[in-house]
């Protein structure tokens, strides 16, 4: 579903652009608006969330789509946690439809999808590692879980295929969301260079950040 | 499908817990005794247990949102957790997730043990965490479950739909185990069972040595990134 944002970037209380191939962390307060912008078009942004006051309580993939009956998320959708808090809610998105079943890539992944000699390259898992890592706070490996792709176009047949269509986003397209909680989010903007979905050209993305609107 | 000798099998009661370490070079084959089963599963390397199951790259890696005969189970390092040499039914469902407190109380009601005994509420999130907790894991290392006999349909605009009457009794499933895969396994009701009675069924489970698979083996070779999956599992023993 189509929805803007009313929100002014020149009002917003923080911003900064995530170069692809980098991780980015940061804790976004109850009550305010997080926007992530595909600057370049076609950009997975792999993003994970957690209570912030319980990083056990995170993002669920499963319980996110079951909960809304759809796989598909979009303005409306409600981000679930694994027990059962709302973490965040999509409040205006101009991409129309993200993916969170099809994961973030890693260099294993890679391995198996693409060709053994891949290992080498730079995947979202590392980016997730080293930005959980810099965080600290006892976070590791076993908290990186199933995430969002926003601006990522993953379709499921009624054959039960999963298939990986050209996206559907574009420069400048955007997802907002409002913090229902105190969370942790966490992106790897992606740098998956043997996937058509990118064009093949990872390219940055930009997040906000507004205080509780009120607008 | 193996036919060599059973052994051990067990039932795992209605709303039941399992856990066991299937050693690789074994297989377990679960049975849905009654029709209607669901056998929520989650599994890890019980050598390395932060190597788990993992949901994304086991549906990218075959492009796939059901699981049958031919599928592999990928834990999220490359590798084969346990492969699907045998199945009945046609279709188990990897992205349905799991039934929570919250849930069975709102769809079932309260039946707490001092009034209901063993017949209790169950639920699959709790029951996990319980289970993961024997084996010296936690909630942190929960991870998207496998709902085997369960099927959950996609419509063209996303929408689920839980299929009833997807898998009968006596019809069975069975994974090979690539690696010492500590697998858990719940027979709570799928969350997306429309059925309101709280009524989960049992499930049957046998374990056989299996021979390992060989270069030609249906799961390896159904395709090529299958093949590669194999030959880096089978390095991890090298």
């Amino acid at each position: 579903m189509i929805v803007a944002s009313q929100l002014d970037p020149k009002d917003a209380v923080y911003s900064h652009v995530i170069p692809a191939g980098e991780p980015w962390v940061h804790e976004v307060r109850q009550g305010q608006h997080f926007r992530i912008v595909d600057l370049g078009g076609n950009q997975a942004a792999d993003t994970l969330f957690y209570n912030a006051h319980d990083y056990a309580d995170r993002y669920s993939a499963q319980d996110t789509i079951r909960e809304q009956g759809n796989i598909y998320l979009t303005a409306g959708t409600k981000l679930m946690s694994t027990g059962g808090t709302v973490l965040l809610t999509i409040v205006a998105d101009t991409c129309g439809r993200h993916d969170t079943l099809g994961g973030a890539c890693a260099n294993e992944s890679n391995m198996v999808r693409y060709a053994i000699e891949k290992r080498h390259m730079h995947a979202c898992r590392s980016s997730f590692l080293r930005g959980l890592i810099e965080w600290g706070r006892g976070m590791e490996k076993r908290d990186i879980t199933s995430n969002i792709n926003f601006f990522m176009n993953v379709p499921v047949t009624p054959e039960g295929k999963l298939t990986f269509e050209d996206g559907i986003s574009e420069a400048g397209k955007y997802v907002e969301l409002r913090a229902e909680t105190d969370v942790l989010a966490v992106i790897s903007n992606c740098p998956q260079l043997n996937n058509p979905c990118n064009a093949y050209n990872p390219t940055p993305v930009e997040v906000l950040i507004w205080d509780s609107p009120g607008v | 499908m193996s036919d060599t000798p059973i052994l051990w099998d067990e039932t795992v009661q209605p709303g039941a817990t399992w856990s066991h370490v299937l050693k690789r070079g074994t297989a377990l084959r679960m049975t849905d005794l009654e029709g209607g089963a669901n056998a929520a599963a989650i599994f890890y390397n019980f050598e390395c247990p932060v190597e788990r199951y993992n949901m994304p790259d086991t549906l990218k890696a075959q492009h796939i949102a059901r699981l049958t005969t031919g599928f592999v189970l990928y834990s999220d390092m490359g590798r084969i957790l346990c492969s699907i040499t045998g199945d009945t039914v046609g279709w188990h469902d990897p992205i349905g997730g799991c039934s929570n407190v919250s849930l069975v109380a709102a769809k079932y009601g309260e039946a707490r043990y001092q009034d209901c005994r063993n017949d209790y509420h169950k639920n699959t999130l709790d029951s996990f965490k319980i289970e993961l907790g024997k084996w010296g894991l936690g909630p942190r290392d929960l991870v998207p479950n496998v709902n085997f006999f369960s099927r959950v349909d996609v419509a063209d605009d996303g929408s689920l739909s839980f299929h009833t009457g997807n898998s009968r009794a006596g019809d069975f499933v069975e994974l090979r185990a690539e690696m010492n895969v500590l697998v858990i396994v719940n027979t709570c009701q799928h969350p997306l069972d429309p059925n309101p009675a709280y009524s989960p069924k049992p499930v049957g489970l046998s374990i056989r040595r299996v021979p390992s698979p060989a270069a030609d083996d249906p799961c390896r070779l159904s395709r090529a990134e299958n093949e590669r999956g194999f030959t880096l599992t089978e390095r991890y023993f090298l």
